[in-house]
């Protein structure tokens, strides 16, 4: 079996998020991590290589940089890592950023492809299924357990209030949730292995089937019209009294506003 | 096509087991205040089987028409008979905008509807108006006026952006539910219903449901609570949340909880607000040990009066609460519950 994973390289929201003195991100003091749903979904893949014998080519579009994250991935057991980097595919919506991808899977043979459901940056859910929908792929999002049987893969797929269990035949795509899984960590000769290993690298020329107008910036159908940090609300009043004031100064906040 | 001859506005009104989502009626409000500014009309979509009983609810919360798909292949939600269903009204009525609830099933079927149209889709919405793009015009570029300019947070709601889709058509964006307001129901109205079947014809991308497993459903919809009493990791233990669920029951109140909370196990996951939970925005939201991590301040932040009781005097969510009580919940907590029993003759 064959499977394809893409993964991503985000800042680490999470520990904590770092701000210049004039209130912006400071991104380059922030880590960066291998975005914990693609995690999830790597580990998938590792479990399932584990049980039925898989090759797992691990795959990323970003900059040079995001090399990193691919030597991660293959320090954790993944075969064969690929960077799709080039300035062309610079400021990608998800839109952009799933053809590239696509453009990039076509040249591989898969039986599955595992993307995390969303990256902790932008939130989006929306590059898995829009691979999904370039390659004419059955899509199953929001995987919470992920088993093959024969030609075909059995998914809990998870929604608010209950999950499904589904049945579809390979080639097709899966999302994976962060509750998935526990993450293997990477070993020590893995790490050594990793950095032996070949990353193949691609740019826009090895894209296929891809029109220039579907890529990057100019290929992105929403733009940008500002970006801000929050603005939150003030502070209120912040009182430290005992509790029997703490709770009459309350009742009455309470009456004031008509609470009670 | 040119682009100023797509009209209306579509609003995806979701149903399960056909019970409408509450976030269908929300995103008709919204999309009703949207179509006003631009002089046209809101249209709900339903899909489903047997289910065009619905449609006179949808038009008591604001849907001046309802387009129904209603086949068999759409009794339960799969991405790919929903999709093409979807899909195939878009690309039939040609909407300037489509409205899709930031569900489970809004986050699956937006994203592969939006690629099949080739158009954009901005994801989690928070905010949703009408305006120019770009918002300041550069010497010889042409500012494009009614375009829906869409708000959403992103890293982790440390930023927000706001996005426009300036050259395709439909202009698609996922809506957080509990965000937007649904209008008072208008009593009596009746749906202007339109029947459309595209036809299905199940091919490899049609996957096959085994099995529906239901959650238990044992806890209240923290989405619909006046007032929620919600605790954070401060309150100590599962046990301990009895001092909060008193409050709450005083209260007429619900308790709800942060993510700390679910992720020791004291409550399940449907309880949870913030980034990862759900959005609230109650009359009354306590805040109790609860140190305010931005992910969970982004849940909550629209409430209409926030009450934070904590024993770190430097907690965050006294940046954001109305009434901050610096002090030991297990203290607090009982004695405001004993007052407001008092008080309301309980």
């Amino acid at each position: 079996m064959k499977i394809v994973v893409c993964i991503k390289q985000v800042p680490d929201t999470k520990g904590g998020v770092k701000f210049n003195p004039d209130g912006t991100l400071d991104r380059a003091a922030m880590l960066t991590i291998m975005n914990p749903d693609d995690k999830a979904g790597l580990e998938a893949a590792l479990r399932l290589k584990e049980q039925h014998g898989a090759e797992v080519t691990v795959i990323t579009m970003g900059l040079p940089k995001a090399d990193e994250v691919l030597r991660e991935a293959m320090a954790m057991g993944a075969d064969k890592g690929i960077l799709v980097t080039d300035r062309v595919l610079g400021g990608a919506d998800t839109w952009a950023t799933s053809t590239t991808l696509a453009g990039a899977i076509r040249n591989l043979e898969y039986d599955l492809i595992i993307t995390g459901r969303q990256a902790i940056d932008g939130d989006t859910a929306q590059v898995g299924p829009q691979i999904a929908e370039h390659l004419g792929l059955p899509v199953i999002s929001y995987a919470q357990d992920i088993k093959v049987d024969g030609d075909s893969v059995i998914v809990q797929r998870q929604y608010e209030d209950r999950y499904h269990e589904l049945k579809a035949k390979m080639p097709c795509l899966i999302t994976a949730l962060s509750e998935l899984n526990e993450p293997r960590y990477m070993t020590p000769g893995g790490i050594f292995d990793a950095y032996d290993k070949e990353v193949t690298v691609w740019g826009r020329a090895d894209l296929k089937d891809v029109d220039d107008s579907d890529l990057g910036l100019k290929g992105s159908p929403t733009k940008i019209a500002k970006a801000s940090d929050k603005v939150r609300k003030g502070a209120g009043e912040k009182v430290v009294l005992d509790t029997d004031e703490a709770v009459a100064y309350l009742m009455g906040k309470f009456k004031e506003k008509h609470v009670i | 096509m040119a682009l100023e001859e797509f009209k209306g506005v579509f609003v995806f009104a979701q149903q399960v087991d056909n019970v409408l989502d509450g976030v269908a009626f929300e995103l008709l409000g919204k999309g009703k205040e949207l179509a006003n500014d631009l002089n046209t009309e809101v249209t709900a979509v339903l899909l489903g089987a047997g289910v065009g009983s619905l449609a006179d609810q949808l038009a008591e919360y604001g849907a001046d028409r309802v387009i129904v798909v209603d086949d068999p292949e759409l009794k339960e939600y799969r991405t790919e008979p929903y999709a093409h269903a979807l899909a195939s009204v878009l690309n039939e009525y040609k909407p300037e905008i489509v409205l899709v609830g930031a569900t489970a099933i809004g986050r699956d079927l937006g994203p592969t509807v939006s690629a099949r149209l080739k158009t954009g889709l901005t994801a989690d919405c928070t905010v949703l108006e009408i305006g120019d793009f770009p918002l300041n015009v550069a010497p010889g570029q042409t500012q494009l006026h009614n375009q829906l300019l869409m708000t959403r947070p992103a890293f982790g709601g440390n930023t927000i952006a706001t996005i426009a889709c300036p050259d395709h058509r439909p202009q698609m964006a996922t809506v957080r539910p509990g965000v937007m307001q649904k209008i008072a129901p208008i009593a009596g109205a009746k749906a202007n219903v339109v029947e459309f079947n595209p036809g299905f014809t199940p091919d490899n991308r049609y996957v096959e449901i085994l099995n529906v497993v239901k959650a238990v459903k044992n806890t209240a919809n923290i989405m619909d609570a006046k007032i929620l009493v919600s605790g954070g990791r401060g309150v100590g233990s599962k046990e301990n949340f009895k001092l909060l669920e008193d409050l709450a029951e005083v209260l007429g109140g619900t308790v709800s909880c942060s993510r700390a909370v679910v992720e020791n196990g004291w409550q399940p996951v449907d309880l949870q607000v913030g980034q990862t939970g759900k959005t609230v925005r109650p009359q009354i939201y306590f805040a109790i040990g609860i140190s305010g991590a931005i992910q969970h301040v982004a849940g909550m932040e629209e409430s209409d009066l926030i009450v934070a009781i904590n024993k770190d005097e430097d907690a965050p969510i006294f940046d954001v609460a109305d009434y901050g009580l610096v002090g030991d919940l297990n203290k607090i907590v009982p004695a405001l519950t004993a007052a407001l029993k008092a008080e309301l003759g309980k």
